[in-house]
């Protein structure tokens, strides 16, 4: 049996992994998921990525590419129009320089802020909860601000079509909902940044998306199981 | 020497900061003129502080008003914005989304235990540090195998985004090594690397961006001998 040509290791509930599941439905690319068992890495991840030992790792016609934000713009070069002879798919990088160093900058901003705070907030690290919470609220201001000075009264932090930014950001949305849930705070707040949470429900419900971000009680339920995605749970969380 | 299309260019820098110097590099590699404004650090410009209001860090660059902050967006914003050559960045795929794995590595796991390092201020923690940060180094420098595949540079024949990353550290490597009485990159250890580093260094665009050593070594004395006093201030945010 021969392999896939598009293999991707993952975990479904890693947002890292949510975010290369994203870019290759948006691009029609078939790909096969092939899903490591959480606290045991495989020998295929391990010899894939030797240098992190980190999902996801993307395996084209066995070549791995590893690093989410890395895998999502290499699946943006190679499939720069759709394989299926229909119409080409959009563009995830923006075409324009400034407008691409501006996604640039806020998708490295959201992994800087987000999945700290969602570690602290799931009791998976020992942190101040409140000031996790804070944390995160603030950067979800500015994340608000930015969407509305990159969507231009579009839809998407991309305009018409879903861009990088969009899949950087919308990937840690289940894990932010499901600390809202399990931390008791409120952190998607339309009082707060209604842009966001529109944006977030409009996105979730895509066709490219829907699949690769199942319902926050699944996180949670993860979450209860795993404490975390590469660590068993070892004791009640904090 | 190429104006900016599209408007003035401007970087504010710092003249110690590896990564206003990566910005350096990159714009002196594409012959680009602009003016170069000092900041001090300890007392930031309000244009520092209006154009990077998230982090209030250098290096910025303003091409036409507008700002791209974090060193190596600005780096492949240059490598976008002027696409004639040189080319910071390959044009096979697999190649780039290598290139930007390494860059990756280079601040996301090298940074840190170099850092603890650099903020030694015993013989004690500096063995324990260096200890450290050799693992990293010789993970470099199977990377410079991997990636110059028996050429110059990371980038091959021409200086690109992983030589820049890495290359922007060299100065503070040597004050480091001066003060420690260490060879961070040893040439019977990394041969690659040291002489990639000796070949790096050679190059105008380099030569311009770097700090006079003297210059810089007197600095990092100064900045151990206010770390290790009583009354340390909170330190470089770098």
């Amino acid at each position: 049996m021969s392999e896939a040509a598009v293999r991707v290791i993952g975990l479904w509930a890693s947002p890292y992994v949510i975010r290369v599941l994203i870019a290759l439905k948006l691009k029609g690319v078939e790909y096969e998921f092939v899903e490591e068992v959480v606290g045991k890495k495989s020998e295929l991840l391990l010899r894939s990525n030797p240098v992190h030992k980190k999902i996801p790792v993307l395996l084209h016609h066995g070549k791995p590419v590893s690093e989410s934000l890395v895998i999502v713009q290499y699946i943006d070069e190679v499939w720069s129009s759709s394989s299926s002879g229909g119409a080409p798919a959009a563009a995830i990088l923006p075409a324009d320089p400034y407008t691409r160093a501006v996604h640039r900058f806020w998708a490295q901003y959201a992994d800087d802020k987000v999945p700290s705070a969602v570690r602290i907030l799931k009791g998976t690290d020992a942190g101040d909860k409140e000031q996790a919470a804070g944390q995160l609220a603030a950067a979800l201001q500015l994340l608000e601000q930015a969407f509305v000075e990159l969507s231009h009264g579009k839809r998407y932090f991309g305009g018409d079509s879903v861009a990088y930014l969009d899949i950087a950001l919308v990937s840690h949305v289940g894990w932010v909902k499901a600390v809202e849930k399990i931390a008791g705070v409120a952190l998607l707040d339309k009082a707060k940044v209604p842009n966001l949470v529109a944006w977030a429900d409009r996105l979730c419900a895509h066709p490219a998306v829907a699949d690769a971000i199942p319902d926050a009680d699944k996180f949670v339920e993860y979450s209860v199981k795993y404490g975390s995605f590469s660590k068993p749970i070892n004791g009640p969380a904090k | 020497m190429a104006a900016g299309g599209g408007g003035e260019l401007q970087l504010l820098g710092c003249w110690y900061s590896p990564y206003a110097i990566r910005a350096r590099v990159a714009l002196g590699l594409k012959g680009l003129s602009y003016e170069y404004i000092e900041e001090d650090l300890f007392s930031k410009s309000d244009l520092l502080l209006r154009s990077n209001p998230v982090h209030r860090k250098v290096p910025v660059l303003i091409h036409g008003g507008r700002p791209v902050c974090e060193s190596l967006v600005v780096v492949q914003y240059v490598d976008d914005a002027w696409a004639a050559p040189p080319h910071l960045l390959p044009a096979d795929a697999h190649a780039r989304a290598t290139a930007r794995f390494w860059a990756a590595y280079i601040d996301d796991k090298f940074f840190q235990p170099w850092r603890a390092l650099f903020r030694s201020t015993t013989d004690e923690q500096r063995a324990e540090a260096f200890k450290d940060v050799l693992p990293q180094v010789e993970v470099l420098e199977q990377a410079f195998m991997e990636c110059s595949q028996g050429k110059a540079f990371f980038g091959g024949n021409a200086i690109g985004l992983v030589d820049i990353a890495l290359g922007g550290f060299l100065a503070w490597f040597k004050a480091v090594d001066q003060v420690s009485g260490t060879c961070l990159l040893d040439e019977a250890r990394f041969p690659g690397l040291a002489a990639w580093a000796e070949r790096f260094m050679g190059v105008d665009a380099v030569r311009d961006a770097m700090p006079d050593d003297r210059r810089l070594l007197e600095h990092y004395r100064g900045f151990l001998a206010k770390l290790a006093s009583p009354a340390a201030p909170a330190g470089y945010s770098s």
